[in-house]
């Protein structure tokens, strides 16, 4: 057993903390959000170079052969920082799904072009009832001359703004089981007959909504097999909750480094406010928060990495940080109080995310709910 | 990083199950005595178990060899702990007050003869000892402490009262913190002694706790005369002493491992019991809620495998301690109030009940557990550790 970092992963986590805070000040976070795109194009290009977006990707498709625990002390510090853009969509959510379920062809060509910092892309998963389960699913692929055409609506697809291609959970088999039925592709956003729209949401970030009125897509573009779709977006569902919960774990322990250096700073009544014990006893339920926050994730990530079966570890951990952070973060703003209710200050940035981030990839109950399974309940 | 066990620490975990599963007496399940529970009947018992422990060096593993421990690591030593109570083994509050705070501290400031005489004996389950910290005006501020030591030719004369002095009715001696000082700043003024509880003057009462049981006591201290080498380490530096033996490595894996234990109780419930004509593991709510509590369990798991590890790598914990008995205590106490409400009425019986489940052992612990996180410094001392020590938070 060892709970630390090996001196390479705090070499990484050093150079991401140090590179973030220098080209992503939260200047630019605040234009990113404001702005349509939601990304800055110089630094992702920047990411790109440090070798940021194929890290956890086999050397021989462009990466750097990293791990996923690799992964997750980025995506670390990125929650830390805060970096909007569709790194998550890209690297995690498509990425790992090409990876996972890819032809080499494949994933020669896209794994190849998102660690050059060529390509960006996203997952089209969620439908109409906003939930993470095989039975939303309604787009329908059909096959028309010797090619698939999908029509459908996607909502709270993530970066489809400036994503190159989508791919897309699709329904290609009606008469047997939901999870039977759905087949992965890959869907080129020039395609004729896609319309992208960006809904406006707490966290501002860029979920949007994506309809498909025929877009016609060629077979060789389907991930994976004909309606076995589903087995690997729940894995890469899984990867996903993990790698939210390190973004998470960063803004909360953001989140605590502010209101913590707040609390020294800000005199009231003639001392500084963390001399008091109510401000320290927040404190101390923060931090206890965050480093269980940290270890519970780092423990899934760990598993994923080994390749060990994770869905008790994923979903603990997800089901422990949506509501750590959330508390975490809740705390922090009554430590700052009326400041912290401003668009000037800081807080609200990583209050919105930690909300966005608790219902991403499984809420907590859905994640409890895997894990009374695993308890064999 | 890498959260598995090695092959050798798995196949110790296996040697500890096979040991526990042959050498814990059937009596004491069937007493269930847990802490605070103890009785004449299961005191006995523990202390013939402890001994039995002691033969294979594992009541004091930390120790030397030569003085009865069995010189062992940090992580094998988790795994120990972790196993003892998960299965609720014979293993109570005194093993933890005679071995990790009183030989510890022996080990590191006692003289060769102190140690000599009284480390092998801890480390062998023979010599009981009570802790003489708390007064009746001294809870959390504890060196705020009156009882007094003084300088009387070759002895000391002590005069006082302790109170929450576990065992002190069985003890062989008392781990006294008394005030030889008072013209300086109060943390500057203790010292720690050895006292026989034979000697003279000494009156002990019972204190009946929570449970209806006889567990704690108070400790009069009237004129006690003790030879001048019964002071520990150096004089008026005990507070000292006393801070530092404390730090020392403490996983505090005990609450979450049996936290787990209980847990599995009340899975095991669930899956077997019907009502409305549904096992209640198909409640949705009830399956929220363990879900939830085994949750936590394992981050309190983790935060209490972080301070070994710590260990094991030569660092020094500094609020990881406080951290990790602050959130197991509290994660034990929403465990016994869940447990609770899933047993419904039931959960209300005591052990002696014919209609009792799990021999009442959910409903001990919701009382129990109201001393974790009280005794040993309260959960709000904890949060000021973690705070000032940890957080750098100011004082004023």
């Amino acid at each position: 057993m060892d709970l630390g970092l090996t001196e390479e992963q705090e070499m990484l986590k050093k150079a991401a903390h140090d590179f973030l805070s220098k080209e992503c000040p939260k200047k630019l976070v605040r234009e990113l959000d404001a702005g349509d795109q939601g990304y800055s194009p110089e630094l992702w290009k920047k990411m790109a170079n440090l070798g940021w977006m194929g890290l956890a990707y086999p050397e021989k498709y462009g990466g750097n052969g990293g791990s996923f625990l690799d992964l997750a002390i980025l995506v670390d510090e990125m929650g830390y920082n805060i970096v909007p853009g569709p790194f998550f969509s890209t690297v995690v959510l498509s990425g790992l799904t090409i990876l996972e379920a890819g032809n080499e062809e494949q994933k020669k060509e896209f794994l190849g072009k998102i660690a050059g910092g060529n390509l960006i892309m996203t997952l089209a998963l969620t439908e109409l009832d906003g939930t993470y389960t095989a039975a939303s699913i309604k787009t329908a692929a059909t096959v028309k001359d010797g090619k698939y055409m999908l029509n459908g609506t996607k909502l709270f697809v993530a970066d489809a703004n400036v994503a190159d291609y989508i791919l897309v959970v699709a329904r290609t088999n009606a008469h047997v089981k939901p999870e039977k039925g759905l087949t992965i592709f890959l869907v080129d956003t020039r395609s004729p007959g896609i319309k992208t729209t960006v809904l406006k949401t707490l966290a501002r970030d860029k979920l949007c909504e994506v309809v498909f009125e025929n877009v016609i897509v060629p077979k060789a573009n389907i991930v994976g097999q004909l309606d076995r779709g589903w087995p690997i977006i729940e894995i890469t569902l899984k990867k996903a909750a993990v790698a939210k919960c390190a973004e998470m774990v960063g803004g909360a322990q953001a989140s605590l480094d502010m209101a913590v250096s707040y609390s020294k700073e800000r005199i009231q009544f003639g001392r500084p406010i963390g001399s008091f014990q109510a401000i320290q006893h927040y404190c101390a339920n923060m931090v206890t928060d965050v480093d269980g926050s940290r270890f519970i994730t780092y423990k899934a990530a760990w598993t994923v990495s080994e390749n060990l079966p994770c869905d008790m570890e994923a979903s603990m951990a997800k089901a422990f940080v949506s509501d750590a952070f959330k508390r975490v973060a809740g705390l922090a703003h009554q430590i700052f109080g009326a400041i912290g209710f401003t668009m000037d200050h800081d807080m609200h940035l990583y209050f919105r995310r930690a909300k966005s981030g608790e219902l991403a990839y499984g809420d907590v109950d859905y994640h409890r709910n895997i894990i009374a399974t695993q308890l064999g309940l | 990083m890498n959260f598995r066990f090695s092959e050798k620490e798995e196949a110790f975990r296996q040697e500890v199950r096979d040991w526990l599963a042959h050498e814990v007496p059937p009596r004491w399940h069937e007493i269930d005595a847990s802490l605070w529970e103890e009785t004449d009947e299961s005191w006995i018992i523990s202390r013939e178990f402890q001994r039995k422990l002691a033969k294979r060096g594992w009541l004091a593993p930390a120790y030397p060899t030569e003085y009865g421990g069995a010189n062992m690591g940090h992580i094998k030593r988790l795994i120990l702990a972790e196993e003892l109570a998960y299965h609720f083994a014979p293993v109570g509050i005194e093993t933890e007050m005679a071995v990790n705070w009183v030989g510890m501290a022996l080990l590191h400031f006692g003289d060769e003869k102190q140690k000599r005489d009284l480390v092998p004996k801890i480390a062998q389950g023979e010599t009981v000892f009570c802790i003489g910290y708390s007064e009746p005006n001294t809870g959390s501020d504890l060196a705020s402490l009156q009882t007094s030591a003084v300088e009387k030719g070759d002895e000391y004369v002590i005069n006082g009262q302790k109170i929450w002095c576990s065992f002190a009715h069985y003890a062989d001696y008392c781990w006294l913190a008394a005030r030889t000082d008072n013209q300086v700043p109060k943390h500057q003024g203790i010292s720690i002694f050895i006292v026989d509880m034979k000697t003279p003057g000494i009156t002990v009462r019972p204190l009946i706790n929570i449970l209806d049981r006889h567990s704690f006591n108070e400790v009069y201290f009237d004129d006690v005369h003790i030879p001048k080498e019964n002071l520990v380490g150096i004089k008026n530096q005990g507070w000292y002493q006393v801070a530092m033996a404390l730090d020392y490595e403490r996983s505090n894996i005990q609450t979450a491992a049996g936290s787990r234990k209980l847990l599995d109780i009340l899975i095991d419930f669930v899956k077997t019991t019907e009502r409305n004509g549904k096992f209640l593991s198909e409640d949705p709510i009830i399956r929220n809620e363990l879900a939830a509590m085994a949750t936590e369990i394992e981050v309190a798991r983790m935060i209490c495998y972080r301070i070994a590890w710590m260990y094991s790598k030569g660092l020094h914990s500094n609020y990881e301690s406080s951290m990790g008995m602050l959130f197991a205590s509290e994660s034990l106490r929403r465990l016994a109030d869940l447990g609770l409400r899933i047993l419904g009425p039931y959960g209300l019986l005591d052990q002696d009940s014919k209609w009792a489940v799990a021999r009442g052992r959910i409903m001990r612990t919701c009382l129990t557990a109201l001393s974790i996180g009280v005794g040993g410094g309260t959960n709000e001392i904890q949060r000021n550790i973690i705070a000032m020590r940890g957080l750098g938070l100011p004082r004023k």
